[in-house]
């Protein structure tokens, strides 16, 4: 099982968890696996087509997975998966 | 019979080695550093380029943090040959093993016709005020001198804008730019420590201002009491050496990174939600951009404000001194900043995260030349009519 860092603005999809342990052996599988659970981080994570969303940014470890297999990057047992949209606030 | 002092400095010279300014010249690109070793006033007279002062006095103590390499090539130089010669003799016995007494001192070297740098003349003052950077080997006056020569612009006088403005004033950077077009509100005070109670109304730069001045007069502040746009970024950020993104919204964001990878100005970026924040340097052609970074701005709902979904009011403190530990970093010159790197804090767990952040090879604006961005193509991005409309 991996561990999937939820950002700030999902954490209401999450039932406030900041962490979700979630199965799968590929990055997609993970976090269709996560959406399976918490169902409201479906439409934020994926397009319609089923590919990530190009304004969320996922990590593994402390890679970007685009750079790695995307979707297709294995995860292994023990894997942080970092969820980050980019964020708004500088607050004024 | 104990020897006379100019037996002794004679004793000293035939167990160290000596070097003729004339060979001095020639390394001076060749790796070799530099150690005057004589008094501040002599220093401030003028000094050889590149050199690192240590008074002799204070050798032992200092000498370490300066050159901690202990077989570094060394050429120790005073005014005429003496007071370096013993300084070489300590230089060995603390084992450094390359070390040589320039003949003649600084004195040789001008009459030789050799280059000299005359460092700025700082005031007692500031030289009391700053004694604390003077301390540190990588700061230093030379490093003091580039904050005081440095330009720094604050992309608003919030809560990020806060700390890092009073913190920078402190340090000692010549010339800080604020730009926002806010009053002080009551709300404010709860994060934005530069404001004060009885500024609630007043114009937040006008409020900033007073606050810099105060902690240090030496800063020269620029108002910009405007907001950031299309038509005035470039000519508001020109001339800066390091802009610091407090911005609060996504629009300006874009517009901010396409002109600022077109001028080739650093921006130390920081952006805080309730109890998170992030954190990154976006140095131009270095590093990634912000847009290699974040493409397509998110939806409005998944890009709240702190002003609808709230900030822990020590957050933007933690974020805005990174930032501003960033931005004296980037001026003087030392460390590793956070290029290509992304900083996540989370406060309620207490934990820091590190990202690796890639340039984009096809970033519509990075991956090409300054020169090919244009006007009408700046803070532009996909869907940016929707997304403004959207956002309300």
């Amino acid at each position: 099982m991996a561990t999937v860092r939820i950002p700030p603005v999902l954490r209401s999809s999450t039932g406030g968890a900041k962490e979700v342990g979630a199965d799968g052996s590929n990055v997609g599988e993970v976090l269709r696996s996560l959406a399976e659970a918490h169902p409201a981080t479906q439409t934020q994570l994926f397009g319609e087509g089923g590919d990530l969303n190009r304004y969320v940014n996922v990590y593994l470890n402390d890679e970007d997975v685009r750079v790695l297999d995307g979707l297709d990057t294995t995860v292994e047992d023990g894997d942080v998966l970092v969820i980050l949209p980019a964020m708004a606030g500088g607050c004024r | 019979m104990s020897p006379s002092g100019a037996d002794y400095i004679r004793q000293v010279k035939e167990q160290i080695s000596e070097i003729d300014p004339a060979e001095v010249h020639g390394l001076l690109d060749e790796g070799v550093a530099l150690l005057d070793v004589r008094e501040t006033e002599e220093w401030d007279a003028g000094h050889l380029p590149g050199a690192t002062h240590i008074p002799r006095g204070y050798l032992e103590s200092r000498v370490d943090g300066a050159i901690p390499d202990r077989d570094q090539r060394l050429i120790v130089y005073c005014a005429s040959g003496t007071r370096s010669a013993l300084a070489a003799k300590t230089l060995s016995d603390l084992g450094y093993s390359d070390v040589a007494s320039m003949t003649g001192g600084i004195t040789l070297w001008k009459d030789r016709g050799y280059e000299v740098d005359q460092p700025r003349k700082l005031t007692a003052e500031q030289r009391e005020r700053y004694s604390r950077h003077f301390l540190l080997p990588e700061i230093g006056q030379v490093g003091q001198e580039k904050l005081l020569d440095a330009k720094v612009l604050l992309l608003g006088a919030g809560g990020l804008g806060s700390p890092t403005a009073l913190y920078l004033a402190a340090a000692g950077v010549g010339t800080i730019g604020i730009i926002d077009n806010d009053v002080v509100d009551l709300s404010n005070l709860q994060r934005q420590v530069i404001h004060t109670t009885d500024r609630v109304g007043v114009k937040k730069v006008d409020s900033a201002e007073e606050s810099m001045k105060a902690i240090n007069p030496d800063v020269n502040v620029v108002k910009y009491d405007f907001r950031l746009d299309a038509s005035n970024i470039m000519d508001v950020i020109e001339g800066y050496d390091v802009i610091v993104d407090g911005l609060d919204n996504f629009p300006t964001r874009y517009l901010l990174n396409d002109a600022s990878v077109r001028l080739q100005i650093p921006v130390v970026s920081a952006s805080i939600l309730g109890f998170d924040g992030q954190l990154t340097v976006f140095k131009p052609y270095d590093g990634p951009c912000y847009r290699c970074l974040y493409p397509v701005p998110p939806p409005a709902e998944l890009a709240p404000s702190c002003g609808a979904n709230g900030v822990l009011g020590v957050l933007p403190g933690t974020m805005g001194l990174l930032q501003a530990t960033e931005v004296v970093k980037l001026i003087v010159g030392i460390g590793e900043p956070l290029v290509g790197r992304l900083l996540l804090y989370e406060a309620l767990g207490a934990t820091f995260t590190e990202l690796k952040v890639r340039r984009d090879p096809e970033c519509p604006i990075c991956s090409r030349e300054p020169s090919e961005i244009t006007d009408a193509e700046m803070g532009v991005f996909p869907d940016y009519e929707a997304f403004c409309a959207a956002a309300g």
